[in-house]
């Protein structure tokens, strides 16, 4: 297939310098001390991405998500290897960056809109698209210095997606704004999709990725560690962002599975076998309000004196519906040598029909600890004869008064 | 923050993965690219320069009540200034001087403003160079644009000013105008190109630069003229030599084609003694214009050597800035 971008084995290094020497009295007096440290923010990072495909990119704070980004955008140059990019790219970095705060909204249109790589009159073909979804008719003319940061990044955004581009680069922005102009963009990067346009997006939020995206890449330590689908990209998303800094790398490596990338791989010393959702006994699907059971089989290599066991739920939309840990329900766990079995049980199941994802996670206690995860380890089929819309039955009763 | 070696084996085996069978259209971000390349990038990005020229003359006269006015007070201020200390007080006895000093002063405005503007540039748009992506020559060149624009506005006056003083320009040696200003052009261009890159590096250079352009000034025929100061004093077999080394400063050949051109007079008549004396050089208008080319020529090297330092120094603006 085509590929709209190809990363090919980028490497950046960055210098830390103790203190920058800029003046020439510095440069004079201490003309040998150039004190400063390494930091390789990316290394050997390589991946396709093929035409009309959205790749989210994961990775904890640090991990050089934006590093990477900004190379792909070419604000930054990488020490090593290239990027090839075919077809205009838009890259939204910072929402409004390129804003002059002294002109108006009308002016900045342009501006950005050239920067972003349009013509004049390409902008003037869709400058009435922009104003509409920034839903800023009435204040296009005022100078941008009085806008709310709110205003800032609709005008930002809605230039950014109208000046057409064939690759769109979103560093966490949907992070910002209010809920409805978040759901608006959501909306616009689906439509995106729709197009056959590629997307490039950086997240936090395994929810996110989960629901847009087609591929993902897991960043470490500006290390690759994983390309692939999202659910076992976000599992060694999760892993990853739960290991300690300072612990083994590779110590916490899932159900046998060989983690990609460089670092050493340690046999798990505990793993899921068995995980079911249902109706308690039968384990086929649950009606709304009725009863559910979860029932996760672990097999350890190990006695454990504590550990914390983790049960999410996600609707078939990918939207988290529930997340929680045997310690914050006032359970305590333990793990013996062999295959331990616990049960989550649920009385009335408030959730709506659907197939819901069931992802499960294992931790010990602690600074260090040990965390397995497990990414789609059931699905929970609910039924549901009731009228409501929505994710859950709330069971609303009505009188007049 | 551990220190990891790269990845040297990583070479990938898919090292010839292409994006398709032709590569136009293909923008390559790596540590280096051809000079090729990047004029390419420029000129696709040409309407983002009238974009940024456009907005950096708004942007100044925005917020203030006389507006684009400004653009004339500050160089009439300093003609005046030169015109009552040379042509009243240390009367040099050119007739006409406020013609013959602003012919070559407002173009060296021009020149000087766009460096002292050009070299701040990049660091002072530090919030578009870490987040935005176009090649970044281009707001070094937007600073000579606006200038260049102000330029033209003051043209106008001068060219009102003429007329009322009924002073005519040699209209046979006119297009040396057209000739120095792509001349002083491209210098600007080039010089704002190099000083913005070097600058984020080494933020003296702004200071620097400041300095140096006052001494620049006087090193060239603006005030006084060529003929006087160095024709007449430069004696026997240093002639040639210093001649030559005057003649190097880029802004020499330009300053004088304005003057042969706009003020228009070789030879004039001493205000004060009625002598017949030569203002500027009498060589033929061809000289002027052979001048002018090798000036250019000499300059289209330093762009290209402009150029190629500033996407050298480009790669690291995000992490310096
Ligand atoms: N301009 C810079 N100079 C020095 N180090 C930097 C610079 N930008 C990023 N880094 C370092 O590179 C690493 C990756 O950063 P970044 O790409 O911002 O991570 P993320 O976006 O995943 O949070 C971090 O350790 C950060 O400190």
């Amino acid at each position: 297939m085509e590929n709209a971008v190809v990363v090919d084995n980028v490497a950046k290094r960055f210098r830390l310098y103790k203190d920058k020497h800029r003046s020439v009295k510095e440069r004079v007096l201490h003309p040998g001390k150039v004190d400063y440290h390494e930091l390789w923010a990316l290394n050997g990072v390589d991946f396709d991405v093929p035409k009309g495909t959205t790749v989210g990119i994961l990775g904890h704070n640090g991990s050089g998500k934006s590093t990477l980004l900004k190379t792909i955008c070419g604000v930054l140059q990488p020490t090593s290897g290239e990027v090839r990019v075919r077809g205009k790219l838009a890259g939204l970095l910072e929402l409004g960056a390129g804003f002059e705060p002294e002109l108006s909204g009308r002016d900045n249109v342009y501006l950005n809109g050239t920067m972003l790589g349009l013509r004049r009159n390409e902008i003037d073909a869709v400058f009435d698209e922009i104003v509409a979804f920034s839903e800023l008719e009435q204040f296009i003319d005022t100078q941008v210095k009085f806008y709310s940061s709110g205003m800032y990044i609709r005008l930002g955004f809605a230039v950014a997606v109208n000046v057409d581009p064939e690759i769109l680069v979103i560093d966490e922005v949907l992070a910002v704004g209010d809920e409805r102009f978040q759901r608006k963009c959501l909306d616009r990067i689906k439509q995106f999709q729709a197009d056959g346009r590629t997307i490039i997006f950086v997240s936090q939020s395994p929810e996110q990725v989960r629901s847009i995206c087609d591929q993902v890449v897991v960043l470490h330590h500006g290390e690759m560690v994983f390309h692939g689908e999202p659910s076992e990209g976000i599992r060694i998303f999760r892993e990853r962002l739960n290991e300690s800094d300072d612990g083994p790398v590779g110590a916490s490596v899932v159900d046998g599975d060989v983690v990609q990338g460089t670092d050493v791989v340690v046999a798990p010393p505990m793993k899921f076998v068995r995980v079911t959702a249902g109706a308690p006994g039968t384990g086929g699907p649950v009606a709304t309000h009725g009863a559910a059971e979860f029932s996760l089989e672990i097999q350890s290599e190990i006695d454990v004196p504590e550990v914390l066991v983790t049960l999410e739920l996600i609707s078939p939309l990918g939207i988290e519906l529930s997340k929680v840990r045997s310690d914050e329900l006032g359970l305590a766990f333990s793990l013996h040598e062999g295959v331990n079995s616990f049960i989550f049980s649920i009385d009335s199941l408030p959730f709506l029909d659907g197939r819901h994802q069931v992802n499960v996670g294992l931790s010990t206690p602690g600074e260090g600890g040990l965390f397995v995860w497990f990414e789609q380890a059931a699905i929970l089929e609910v039924t549901y004869a009731g009228k409501s819309e929505g994710l859950v039955d709330l069971e609303i009763e009505g009188r007049s008064a | 923050m551990a220190e990891t070696p790269p990845i040297e084996a990583g070479r990938s085996q898919k090292a010839s993965r292409s994006l398709t069978g032709d590569t136009s259209g293909v923008r390559v971000v790596a540590s280096s690219v051809t000079l090729r390349q990047r004029f390419q990038d420029l000129m696709r990005y040409r309407e983002l320069l009238g974009a940024l020229v456009r907005s950096e003359i708004k942007v100044k006269y925005k917020n203030s009540a006389l507006g684009i006015a400004w653009t004339m007070v500050a160089p009439a201020v300093q003609l005046a200034i030169f015109g009552v200390v040379f042509g009243i007080f240390l009367s040099n006895g050119i007739p006409d001087y406020l013609i013959y000093i602003a012919s070559g002063l407002l173009v060296w405005t021009f020149f000087s403003t766009s460096l002292i503007g050009g070299t701040g540039v990049i660091v002072g748009r530090a919030g578009i160079v870490k987040k935005v992506s176009f090649p970044r020559e281009i707001l070094s060149i937007a600073t000579v644009g606006s200038q260049a624009f102000y330029l033209m506005l003051q043209w106008s006056v001068l060219a009102l000013f003429m007329l009322l003083m009924r002073h005519a320009p040699d209209w046979s040696a006119l297009p040396l105008v057209l000739v120095g200003f792509a001349t002083t052009l491209l210098y600007a261009v080039a010089l704002a190109v190099l000083l913005s890159a070097v600058n984020v590096y080494f933020r003296d250079t702004q200071h620097l630069i400041e300095i140096f352009v006052q001494i620049w000034f006087w090193m060239t025929p603006i005030v006084y003229t060529y003929q006087h100061n160095i024709h007449d004093r430069a004696v026997g077999k240093w002639f040639d030599f210093v001649n030559w080394l005057y003649l190097c400063n880029p802004m020499t050949p330009v300053i004088l084609a304005f003057e042969r051109a706009i003020y228009g007079r070789v030879t004039v008549t001493n205000t004060l003694t009625h002598q017949p004396f030569d203002v500027l050089p009498r060589w033929p208008l061809l000289t002027f214009y052979e001048l002018l080319l090798g000036t250019f020529l000499v300059g289209l090297l330093l762009l290209a050597f402009a150029v190629r330092v500033f996407s050298r120094l480009e790669g690291n603006f995000a992490e310096e800035l």
